[in-house]
């Protein structure tokens, strides 16, 4: 390939405007990503303003009822939250110290051997399917569970819970451990200089320092499980249910959405609209949690890199 | 064999004997026996790679943390070997402190900083006493006594060099080690840190190892010639920057390769 | 200090604190554990229930109401069809979209912006990508994709696919080292000549890696392609991009949700399919990247 002269002008004005063609085709692919959260914002808000007239925005996020499918219809989006909220606290409430032991443990004691194994080994776990852990809970956990804890529905939010943590795991350990690594090792020496043993290094300097980027990634985890779908639609069950007890069943926000495209609901129906006032909910509170998230991510990469 | 006229007369703060460090198959450390006096400063001097900074981590055990380095021979602090099977490097570090090139402050404030050796062997009730007087030991006090929980981050290179020495002190160690401590400094602080060198050698023994001749002859009693891993010469500084015994010695501080 | 034993033993306190983090230690490493034994535990489980259904009529059947009848060929093939159709999409939008990134966009707010927006896409539910696709491929495009089809399926997959092959991609770019580009650009040639014959053959690899990382992904997605439609019951496979379809993991799905032991067992088996094929592409992905890796 030689040097791109040679045609004379002409040839130069013609490269010059494929150049910008390409250029402009090129840009219009990364416009997409654009087109789609319009569209996502557009789509959930066009819905939602005709829910909207049919239920007031105070009943619906105040309300504490929500049977949309039942007669008489109430539209009280509490018990769904508060399902989401109660699967994301049992959820965290696993995957936070196991997620952060993986980490200090692979980023600090591991031998690099062993670390070549278990690194690969999680990030398997990440990629299993919802669908998969729905499955797990419904044939292995729950039926421990329910020897272990009294009262115990079949379909619970601990089970669900629990299996939404293991899933999220490996997104707190890596992110976790990314921010461990890039602490600088001048830190470690100088702390061992001063007569630490190996675990003061890495709980009194090492997490510390990395803190942001832990705190990231509990963030991003909990939004994760917010928005998980299939595991929950398995194991918590499709039960609108406003409590604090986990032992109970309940519906989350996206079990209630996978619930109604279940069935056959006319378009334009409330049942439908509903779907997507449902959907704006979901998409503000994890928006604003990535937000969150990412902006602490950032703090911590602009601190080492 | 190397010209040693250095004897501590029996008051050495730390000797070696026959030390070699291996990294891997590479030696970089052949044979090295040495006194260090106490309450003395002892400049170790070379060109780059020549090992000093090896040497000086032998004698805190700070070669442990490399994994393919191997230490052998004794190193001696009032005579006992470090490297006895019996001795907790932690505990060596707590007696044998050291500052490095580059000032690497934890992220914490400077209270923080210098509070974090005494916090490891517990809560001392008077911790406020020990940093302040570790500061005021750095000549940094003045400087930071109103703002001590501010971020250290927020010192100049200068003030966060002396943080280190302040928090290497907070554990009252009888030796400090210098890793080329002003070498990231500007002029003015590296002055400051020379200056606090000769103030702190009343109190404890120093081992300072610098690229910078002008700063060994200025700063130290004692100076090490070392080339390639090996000791040339060791005598009074003045002896060696003057009237050095070695020809090499004299070739590396006139300048003529280095 | 004068009156103390002396000695560089360690004393009491350190040999306490010492202790204490070996404690630690190993709870950290039983953190780590507990996810290698879950993950064993989890394929044990999957594999005890669903191996005496993998007979080679599985795999040729279609869902049936007689568990011994039943097959998952309707929903492999419509995994298929959906992964070929998902990565014909996704692959050139997001080389494409990478390239303008990395390449092409002028660090300023527009290029911030998209790169945010990116950043946030990836985090955003599943399930909403699934609404999107209900609204736009489904109704809205409905003459052009036929409503609940495999290729409305596949562009809302694509979308939701899209920000991690884009962020994979532009990493792979970033890794190709700017001395390449300034010997293409020394000798005179143009931006899109620096592209096509210098850049991209040299993130290919990372692209690729990337590109099956993110169909991986797509393949165990359920809740979406729910929403848009496609049919928990189906005994036909698709002929065309129009046509309705199912996919393995709807398939788990339906058959997890009824209540007899036998349904189990068949979902057992389609699980083991589907993470059979997750694991081959995650292998072909990992021996890509090994393969390739480059000590630049």
């Amino acid at each position: 390939m030689g040097p791109a002269g040679g045609r004379g002008l002409r040839g130069a004005r013609a490269r010059t405007a494929k150049e910008s063609a390409i250029g402009g085709v090129l840009f219009a692919a990364g416009a997409v990503s654009i087109l789609t959260t319009i569209g996502i914002i557009a789509v959930l808000v066009w819905e939602s303003v005709a829910f909207f007239r049919r239920v007031s925005i105070a009943e619906f996020l105040t309300g504490t009822v929500w049977t949309p499918l039942f007669v008489p219809q109430h539209f009280g989006v509490l018990p769904l939250l508060a399902g989401s909220i109660l699967v994301a606290v049992v959820a965290a409430a696993i995957a936070i110290p196991l997620g952060l032991g993986s980490a200090v443990y692979l980023s600090e004691f591991a031998p690099s051997r062993l670390r070549a194994w278990l690194k690969p080994i999680l990030e398997i776990l990440a990629g299993v399917p919802s669908v998969v852990y729905g499955y797990f809970a419904l044939t292995f956990v729950t039926p421990i569970l329910q020897e272990i804890v009294p009262g115990l529905d079949m379909f619970n939010a601990l089970s669900a819970g629990i299996v939404v943590g293991i899933m999220v795991v490996p997104l707190i350990a890596s992110l976790s451990e990314d921010a461990m690594n890039a602490v600088p090792s001048e830190l470690r020496y100088g702390a061992y200089a001063l007569g630490s043993t190996k675990f003061e290094v890495a709980s009194r300097v090492v997490t510390p320092a990395a803190l942001s980027g832990i705190v990231a990634s509990f963030i991003l985890a909990i939004s994760r499980a917010i928005g998980e779908t299939m595991a929950v639609v398995l194991a918590a069950g499709m039960t609108p249910n406003l409590t604090f007890d986990v032992r109970e069943s309940i519906q989350t926000l996206t079990a209630y959405i996978v619930q109604v495209s279940l069935g056959d609901t006319p378009f334009g129906s409330i049942e439908y609209q509903s779907i997507f006032a449902v959907g704006l909910l979901l998409f503000a509170v994890t928006l604003v949690m990535n937000i969150f998230g990412l902006w602490f991510l950032k703090r911590y990469r602009e601190e080492y890199a | 064999m190397p010209t040693i006229r250095v004897s501590a007369d029996g008051d050495a703060a730390l000797e070696t004997r026959d030390v070699h460090v291996h990294y891997g198959d590479a030696e970089a450390i052949k044979g090295i026996t040495m006194e260090i006096p106490r309450n003395r400063v002892v400049a170790l001097i070379g060109p780059s790679g020549c090992g000093k900074s090896t040497l000086l981590r032998c004698f805190n055990r700070m070669n442990d943390l490399v994994p393919i380095a191997k230490v052998t021979g004794e190193v001696l602090f009032r005579g006992e070997n470090l490297y006895a099977d019996h001795v907790d490097p932690v505990e060596v570090r707590r007696r044998i402190g050291m500052v490095f090139q580059k000032p690497n402050p934890f992220p914490k404030s400077i209270y923080d900083n210098v509070a974090f050796g005494p916090r490891l062997y517990g809560r001392p009730s008077d911790l406020d006493d020990i940093v302040e007087r570790a500061l005021q030991q750095a000549a940094l006090w003045d400087e930071v006594k109103d703002r001590l929980g501010h971020s250290a981050l927020g010192l100049s290179g200068g003030q966060q060099q002396r943080l280190c020495i302040a928090r290497a002190l907070a554990v009252t160690p009888e030796v400090l080690l210098m890793d080329e401590p002003a070498s990231a400094l500007d002029p003015i602080a590296t002055a400051k840190i020379e200056e606090l060198i000769q103030q702190l050698v009343e109190h404890y023994t120093i081992v300072i190892v610098t690229h910078n001749m002008q700063q060994a002859a200025r700063v130290s009693h004692y100076t090490a010639y070392l080339y390639i891993g090996e000791l040339i010469e060791y005598d009074v500084t003045d002896t060696i920057f003057t009237a050095p015994n070695e020809k090499h010695t004299e070739d590396y501080v006139t300048g003529r390769f280095g | 200090m004068s009156g103390e034993r002396w000695s560089l033993e360690a004393p009491p306190e350190l040999v306490a604190r010492r202790r204490r983090g070996k404690v630690f230690q190993a709870l950290c490493l039983a953190a780590t554990l507990v996810g290698v034994v879950t993950l064993a535990v989890l394929l044990a489980d999957v594999l005890i229930d669903g191996v005496k259904w993998l007979s080679p009529t599985f795999f040729t059947e279609f869902p049936s109401r007689l568990p011994a009848r039943a097959g998952i060929k309707s929903a492999l093939y419509g995994t298929l069809w959906l992964m070929g159709l998902v990565a014909l999409i996704s692959f050139p939008l997001g080389v494409a979209a990478a390239v303008w990134l990395e390449e092409y966009a002028r660090k300023g707010w527009l290029q911030t912006a998209i790169q945010t927006n990116i950043a946030n896409l990836a985090g955003v539910p599943s399930i909403v990508y699934g609404i999107l696709g209900l609204a736009i491929f489904v109704r809205w495009m409905f003459a052009l994709t036929g409503g609940r089809s495999v290729i409305s399926g596949a562009l809302t997959i694509s979308l939701l696919v899209l920000p991690i092959l884009i962020i994979a991609g532009q990493e792979a770019i970033r890794a190709v080292p700017n001395s390449i580009r300034e010997a293409s650009y020394g000798l005179g040639a143009t931006r899109w000549q620096t592209v096509r014959h210098h850049v991209l053959p040299n993130a290919m690899p990372g692209i690729l890696t990337g590109t099956i990382l993110a169909l991986s992904r797509a393949i165990g997605e359920t809740a979406p392609l729910i929403m848009i439609g496609a049919l928990t019951f189906i005994a036909f496979v698709p002929d065309g991009p129009r046509d309705q379809f199912t996919v393995l993991s709807i398939q788990v799905y339906n058959w997890v949700s009824r209540p007899q032991d036998d349904f189990r067992g068949l979902a057992a088996a389609a699980i083991i399919v589907l993470l059979a094929l997750l694991l081959s592409m995650n292998a072909l992905a990992i021996w890509l990247r090994n393969r390739y890796r480059k000590e630049w």
